[in-house]
């Protein structure tokens, strides 16, 4: 009786280790840091390369878009310090001047964040527009490929 | 006016509630059957109570009643009827609401269904029952308010996001909840047989229905989910490990871990404690994913902004856990189970080992949701572990849970003899190796999607070989036609096959995940008026942008056609939604939907004048398996829980019909 307990402990152990190794080296492998633009400024050249995640503002007017190479470049910004971001491709729904965005990439030596992916930030607080909308004004900005029809 | 009312009638419902756990507690204590009966009763009133509330919550959201903050929070005037009612889940208040009333609704169903029966256990699970009904409203009462005023009235409400603005929102939600919400009633009566010292098999028989059921609802809702979220969240996948995401699946892989453990229950006797501590996992499981979702505490896509309602549910969370853990501990005598393993290689430890993995799955995924918090907590630095290492753990631990369904349903009780295991998995092994050989013979190399594929291939293997060899069986004993034999088979022993064919959807489902992610092909490029861009076999033409007018805001879409081999396929038009006051424009996708391909495009951006845009296309081969596999689970689920009865009725129906 007590042999096979020891047996069912040891086997019970060794998927518990398993299990903790797994975790163990999938932590190691894909943790990334996560910095302010401030911090980077002041830790590039000891993080040079390495995968982690910068969060900020995205600076009003910083956003160039190149549509031909699908270059997309910006700058992150905490209020204190601003990295210059460039990504290859483009970027989601919700990201755009004056909002926050988190970009996943490295430092690069060349003197700017490589970003591979953008996380944009929604915000929940409600603020009523300054100038509401109309359906008018959004119809404007697209009137030179307005038409009726359907998809 | 209605905000009072709603506030009275909440306050009143929390009242009813108290008054029918108390008076059923009390009721039992005594051996009163007046009081039982009461409680009963209360149990109805507090379900008729919430109803009203909800009644004057979906009035006040219908015509647009800007007195309520939550009325100007989640609708418009201009919002469709449909969306309008939907605003009741749209956000934190209202979906508390919502998930009171469907809390309620279980309560009275258990109370109409069980009134005559389960004497013993009843009263305390109708207990337990609505005292989370009643922290649900003391949540309303002091923290989430749906019926809080506003003032000054607004003349426009702010309305839903416009990503909810589409049906799925009326579907999605509604499963989950559901899913959330069923599991409390196995806990419920769980916990009645701790506080009886009824720890039998008792509670299990009885809400083995109820398990299954909230575990469709559960499971049903995270595929729908995912559909939903490839088919319109414009980045072309369906699953991204978001905290809410996570939220859902923990409960899922303890809610099926249970689902399978109770099984050696009943059958051996065994695991008494297990089976308790995994139903109260799930519970508090659900109760910590929506602490995560409704805190704030981790940022996602998904979450509601924050509020005291947090510290509240962490409290309650707190208490169901200590209060169920401190029960297990009070019945610890009474728990031992009766049976031990006899054989490593037997039924038992399949199941075992297949809870082992299950609960490992649900534990990796735990640390990474809360990862950041425990960075933070203890190194003090900001860090998280992305997508890389959900996939590196679960994907392994998957596989083995592959084989395990497998071997499990097929190997002997007890302990199973070389005879038994020749006999049952010899053939599904050679068919699974053939299977692989083909394979790598049709040019597969990555041995992740090989393995997988054998892994499934062994699966069906013996799903097929159980079924064959079950209805050649009946129809040698009964000398019925193979197809009758078949049915009745399906018919008589419907929780075993029903249970086959859930599986056969899962292996459906994960050869989907596989291939899809291991085989997507993404492309993104700038394109004017009358150029192509390739795309593995595909070649998408651009004809040039348009721009139209609808109810609720401007679409731009750009006009694609789609050739494969150079012939035409299908015509695309991917576009962007505008919204009046929504800085940016939200994707509407489009895809060519196949059975093995999808060919899925984005507009990503575009020049106003329509001189250029840029498009991202993706090939996802076979991702509509996914969802196929959810539709074969469903249809395995109905045949598990299809009421007896009718089952009869039906099959007597049929011979009439034959005679």
């Amino acid at each position: 009786m007590k042999g096979r307990k020891l047996k069912y402990l040891l086997a019970g152990g060794i998927v518990v280790a398993a299990l903790a190794g797994m975790i163990y080296s999938g932590v190691k492998e894909s943790m990334v840091y996560f910095y302010t633009p401030t911090e980077l400024v002041q830790k590039k050249d000891s993080v040079r390369g390495k995968s982690l995640r910068v969060g900020g503002m995205v600076v009003d007017g910083s956003i160039r878009w190149d549509p031909q190479n699908l270059l997309l470049t910006f700058q992150l910004t905490d209020g204190q310090g601003t990295v210059f971001v460039r990504h290859k491709g483009t970027a989601p729904d919700l990201f755009k001047e004056g909002a926050g965005a988190v970009v996943e990439g490295a430092w690069t030596s060349e003197g700017y964040f490589r970003s591979n992916n953008i996380m944009a930030k929604h915000s929940e607080e409600y603020k009523p527009p300054a100038h509401p909308e109309t359906l008018e004004s959004k119809k404007e900005l697209f009137k030179s490929i307005l038409k009726e029809g359907k998809p | 006016m209605i905000s009072t009312l709603g506030g009275f009638v909440l306050f009143l419902a929390l009242g009813v509630t108290l008054y029918a756990a108390a008076a059923s507690v009390l009721g039992a204590r005594a051996g009163r059957e007046d009081w039982l009966a009461s409680s009963r009763n209360a149990v109805l009133a507090h379900f008729c109570l919430v109803t009203l509330a909800i009644f004057l919550l979906e009035y006040a959201l219908i015509t647009s009643d800007f007195s309520l903050r939550y009325v100007a929070n989640t609708s418009t005037r201009g919002s469709l009827t449909r969306y309008k009612i939907a605003g009741l889940w749209g956000s934190l208040e209202g979906s508390i609401l919502l998930w009171e009333w469907l809390q309620a609704l279980f309560a009275a169903l258990v109370v109409a269904r069980y009134s005559d029966r389960h004497r013993q256990l009843l009263p305390y699970a109708q207990a337990v029952l609505q005292g989370i009904s009643a922290f649900f409203l003391l949540l309303m009462s002091f923290g989430a308010n749906p019926f809080a005023p506003l003032f000054p009235i607004p003349p426009d409400g702010r309305g839903l996001n416009p990503l909810l603005e589409v049906t799925d929102m009326l579907i999605h939600p509604l499963l989950l909840y559901l899913g959330y919400v069923g599991f409390s009633v196995p806990f419920a009566f769980a916990m009645a047989g701790l506080i009886t010292g009824r720890v039998s098999e008792e509670w299990l028989s009885i809400t083995r229905r109820w398990t299954v059921v909230a575990w469709l609802f559960l499971t049903g809702g995270i595929f729908y989910g995912g559909w939903w979220s490839y088919r319109t969240l414009g980045w072309g996948g369906y699953w991204a490990w978001d905290p809410v995401e996570n939220a859902s699946f923990m409960p899922w892989l303890t809610g099926t871990a249970f689902i399978h453990s109770v099984m050696i229950q009943e059958r051996k006797r065994m695991l008494k404690v297990w089976n308790l501590v995994l139903i109260t996992l799930t519970f508090s499981l659900v109760i910590f994913g929506t602490f995560l979702t409704r805190s704030g505490i981790l940022g996602s896509v998904h979450a509601f902004a924050d509020g005291p309602v947090g510290t509240m549910f962490l409290a309650f969370l707190a208490l169901v856990l200590f209060f169920s853990f401190g029960l297990v501990a009070y019945r610890a005598d009474r728990l031992k189970g009766h049976g031990e393993l006899d054989s490593i290689v037997s039924r038992e430890s399949a199941f075992l080992l297949n809870n082992v993995v299950l609960v490992g799955i649900c534990f990796t995924v735990f640390l990474g949701t809360i990862f950041p918090l425990l960075a933070e907590a203890i190194r003090g630095t900001k860090m998280s572990v992305g997508t890389p290492y959900f996939n590196r753990v679960s994907v392994p631990l998957g596989m083995a849970l592959l084989l395990l369904m497998g071997i499990g349903p097929l190997i002997a009780w007890g302990r199973a003899s070389l005879n038994n295991l020749k006999r049952n998995f010899l053939k599904p092994s050679l068919a699974a190796l053939a299977g692989g050989a083909i394979l790598a013979a049709l040019g597969v190399r990555q041995a992740e999607v090989l393995a997988a594929f054998v892994f499934c291939f062994f699966v069906i293997g013996t799903i097929v070989f159980e079924f064959t060899v079950g209805t050649r069986t009946r129809a040698k004993t009964t000398g019925e036609g193979f197809l009758t034999a078949f049915a009745t088979l399906l018919l008589k022993s419907r929780r075993r096959y029903g249970g086959l064919i859930v599986h056969l959807g899962v292996v459906v489902a994960i050869i989907g995940i596989a291939v899809s992610s291991v085989y997507k092909v993404e492309r993104e490029q700038t394109l004017k008026p009358g150029e192509s861009m390739r795309v593995g076999p595909y070649t998408v033409r651009f004809d040039g942008m348009a721009a139209g007018e609808r109810p609720t805001h401007i679409l731009v879409w750009a006009n694609l056609m789609a050739f494969k081999d150079g012939k035409p396929l299908h015509e695309l038009t991917p576009g962007q939604r505008f919204y009046p006051n929504q800085q940016s424009p939200f994707a509407s996708v489009d895809a060519r939907y196949h059975w093995n391909e999808d060919l899925y495009v984005i507009l990503s951006a575009f020049e106003r004048d329509g001189s250029s845009a840029t498009f991202k296309v993706l090939i996802n081969p076979m991702i509509s398996w996914i969802w196929i596999g959810g539709g074969v689970i469903l249809l395995g689920v109905i045949v598990v829980v299809l009421p007896e009865r009718r089952l009869a009725l039906l099959a007597i129906r049929a011979k009439a019909q034959v005679a």
